[in-house]
């Protein structure tokens, strides 16, 4: 079981964009592959959207229309590919040297074309740790929505995703949101087997009525946390799961969400809003999502 | 990613350029449509009711978002003796059929057969389609009076020359505005798309096609719906490669098949004629902007909206303005490139696609130039690989044995010089023949290879092959006779 949890060979894999994120998303990065003593990656995807040339309405077609148009399209996404390449390798560039210094760990660097999510998936056999900021860069307009990435991202890898969703100082304290789920136990179990978060303050919360069962749930995780070192400070608060969790993340300062990824079906979630994507939507801090 | 995103996207990634280009691809189809149905015999409304019927439902289930499909000038011209003989009720049953063997096309995934049509098939495809929709509009420009000359040439004008000043007003509506405006001012006594037969005057509504449901009527429409069928696809697969190459981005062949297919039925049972995806709107509709689905919507709901209510003037338009636009579409539509392309091009592929071009406007049917392109195609392939054969010998310094090397492809169109390149009256103890950089490919070729063999043993010699390969060796093993015990018996001798 402890294989299928962790690619313990894999590298941590950091989607950097033009974001005002990217350097958070590039220290947050540098820490987690510190810890793990793992390989650091740093991707950037182009993704070319569609091209339009400043359209012409004239609904004419002339003597080789067909090619002269192909020629223009080509030469317009030519011109845009090469300005995002070499925008992106500064971009990479910039926080490979930031990481250098401040962690002492030498990322490597790659440039893929695609789509974000495709990119990443495409990387994943390779990857233990995906890293990526709450919002990329076209952020700033609506800032409670998430980014449009985030969410396609976070359904589709199977790897742990790490998100920075805020300045961060330095992670010191995290929060294991628990519910007594086979998908929750299985974030407690992944926290006690991996070095990322060893020696961290560790808060454990459930949320709902107390009764014996929950109890015995949370004794479960609480020992299990304790045998893998930790010394976890374990509460139990009724009440709505998002409002909850975000109250106390206020209020404890914690500086990381622990959490499962996206439990509801998509149709249910369309309609109710996961707790997934409210808390990515209300936390300040890091947030590392368990599939 | 996943599945909703992704139609997200299909649907409203460009809403601004999608509506746009619909409304242009709009204007630009009702001369089309028009066309097209005087091309086919029946009246106008027949592919005003296909165009927007076949924009509508491909942009819901088509495979290549961006592409526009409507009634078209080549499925037109195969339905021309279908409507003269039986009438448009069995048009309409056709139609449907035709939706039918598109789908089953598309779920048995006959779209990779399109790997077998090659460029200069497809390039001889376009300039046929190019030629014949040309040819379609002499009937409108012989024995007329010089107005109709000079109002054509006129509407050219425009067309050609107004995106020099503005390219934000569609030039072909312009040019139908104008001409309409003129014709009507001065009183002109020319043919107009009203004297051409009944326009929509409603919305289409769903009526079954008037013909006896038996096996008499299958066997009337059946060849019809067969070449509707096939030339369908292959425009409309072949205008998705366009529209992919356009904007470098992957498109579903075969869930197009099957898309044109449902359109196809939908449209039957609405009163409209079989259509396909259409080259030169596609074209505009990338150029204008286009990329997603919402384009071809657009295009199909303007389109009929207008005729319905615009009905009045639209009968007013003067077929020279008309014929102007299509004269347009079949310029637009040739491939020029290809003609400069004759001189720097293998002559084999010119044959073959000038052979796909003057078999279809000799037949007036695309999907049997198409057909004759493919064969001629495979034959200049076939004679060009049979060409990969090499065969060398060596003599022994007794003079006694022989070694003779083959290297290359043998098959059914190399067979004879494989045969030829030996030497028979040279006496031989001992013949070796080494195939082993040889492939022997079909029945033919073993033929050969068994007819050398008997042929040096009846001249007294030894024969021994050596360095079959693999998949040589299991062709052999299979069919040839020179290894079996009664060889001599089986071949016959002579």
């Amino acid at each position: 079981m402890t294989q299928s949890l962790i690619n313990a060979e894999g590298r941590v894999l950091a989607a950097i964009d033009s974001s005002v994120y990217a350097p958070q998303v590039a220290e947050l990065a540098g820490w987690a592959a510190a810890r793990l003593g793992a390989a650091l990656e740093f991707v950037h995807a182009i993704d070319r959207n569609a091209t339009t040339a400043s359209p012409d309405l004239s609904g004419s077609l002339s003597f080789g229309a067909q090619e002269s148009l192909l020629a223009e399209l080509a030469a317009l996404d030519e011109k845009r590919s090469k300005l995002a390449q070499a925008h992106g390798r500064t971009l990479l560039e910039q926080v490979q040297a930031r990481v250098l210094a401040r962690h002492a760990v030498n990322a490597s660097l790659t440039q893929r074309h695609g789509a974000l999510v495709d990119v990443l998936l495409d990387l994943e056999p390779q990857v233990r740790l995906f890293v990526i900021g709450a919002r990329g860069e076209h952020a700033g307009a609506a800032p409670e929505h998430l980014g449009s990435n985030l969410e396609r991202v976070v359904r589709a890898v199977h790897r742990p995703v790490l998100v920075s969703s805020g300045e961060l100082a330095r992670i010191e304290r995290f929060l294991i949101a628990y519910d007594g789920s086979a998908t929750t136990r299985k974030c407690v179990e992944m926290v006690a087997l991996s070095p990322l978060l060893r020696g961290l303050e560790c808060h454990l919360l459930m949320v709902g009525r107390e009764d014996a069962q929950r109890r015995a749930d949370l004794t479960w995780a609480q020992d299990r946390l304790i045998q893998a070192g930790f010394a976890p400070r374990a509460r139990m608060r009724e009440g709505v799961p998002d409002s909850s969790i975000a109250s106390y993340l206020r209020e404890h300062a914690i500086d990381l969400l622990v959490m499962g990824a996206y439990g509801h079906s998509r149709i249910r979630s369309m309609i109710l809003g996961s707790t997934t994507t409210q808390l990515l939507r209300s936390s300040r801090g890091a947030v590392l999502l368990l599939r | 990613m996943d599945i909703s995103s992704r139609l997200g996207q299909q649907w409203f990634g460009n809403m601004r350029g999608d509506v746009l280009a619909g409304l242009v691809v709009a204007l630009a189809l009702i001369p089309e449509a028009i066309a097209f149905s005087i091309i086919a015999g029946v009246d106008p409304k027949v592919g005003l009711y296909a165009s927007f019927s076949i924009a509508v439902v491909i942009a819901f289930v088509g495979g290549r978002p961006g592409m526009i499909s409507a009634a078209t000038g080549a499925m037109a011209l195969v339905m021309v003796v279908l409507v003269k003989e039986h009438g448009l009720q069995y048009l309409l049953a056709a139609t449907v059929l035709t939706g039918v063997l598109q789908i089953m096309a598309g779920a048995f995934k006959l779209g990779t057969l399109m790997r077998f049509v090659s460029r200069s098939v497809i390039t001889g495809f376009v300039n046929a389609l190019a030629i014949l929709i040309l040819l379609a509009q002499l009937p409108e420009l012989t024995n007329m009076p010089w107005t109709v000359y000079a109002m054509t040439a006129a509407g050219l004008a425009i067309i050609y020359l107004l995106p020099r000043f503005t390219k934000a007003i569609p030039s072909p509506l312009v040019t139908i505005v104008v001409l309409t405006g003129v014709a009507i001012w001065l009183d002109l006594d020319i043919r107009t798309v009203g004297d051409m037969g009944e326009l929509p005057d409603s919305l289409p509504t769903f009526l079954l096609p008037q013909v006896p449901f038996n096996l008499h009527t299958l066997m009337i429409i059946l060849p019809y719906s067969a070449t509707l069928a096939v030339v369908g696809l292959l425009e409309s697969l072949l205008t998705a490669q366009i529209v992919d190459d356009l904007t470098d981005t992957p498109s579903n062949k075969n869930r197009e098949c099957v898309g044109q297919g449902v359109a196809n039925i939908a449209t039957g049972f609405i009163g409209g004629m079989a259509g396909c995806a259409m080259i030169g709107q596609s074209v505009i509709n990338v150029k204008s902007g286009g990329r997603g689905r919402l384009s071809a919507l657009v295009a199909g709901v303007v389109l009929l909206l207008l005729v319905v209510f615009a009905g009045p003037w639209v009968k007013q338009i003067p077929m020279a303005a008309l014929v102007a636009v299509m004269i347009m579409v079949s310029i637009g539509t040739f491939s020029w490139s290809s003609i400069r392309n004759l001189r720097s091009y293998p002559t084999t592929s010119s044959i073959v696609m000038i052979g796909t071009v003057l078999v279809t406007v000799f037949t007036h049917d695309l999907a049997k130039g198409v057909l004759a392109g493919v064969l001629l195609s495979a034959l200049f392939f076939a004679r060009k690989v049979g060409q990969v054969l090499h065969i060398d010998s060596t003599v022994s310094e007794d003079a006694r044995t022989r070694t003779y090397t083959v290297t290359g492809q043998v098959f059914f169109a190399s067979a004879n010089d494989f045969s030829l390149a030996f030497d028979f009256r040279e006496v031989l103890e001992r013949v070796i023949v080494d195939v082993s950089r040889a492939h022997f490919w079909d029945l033919s070729a073993v033929g050969a290879l068994d007819k050398v063999v008997l042929k040096f043993r009846r001249e007294g010699a030894e024969v021994e092959i050596v360095g079959l390969n693999h998949a040589s060796a299991t062709l052999v093993d299979r069919l040839a006779v020179h290894d079996k015990p009664d060889a001599e018996r089986l071949m016959g001798g002579h």
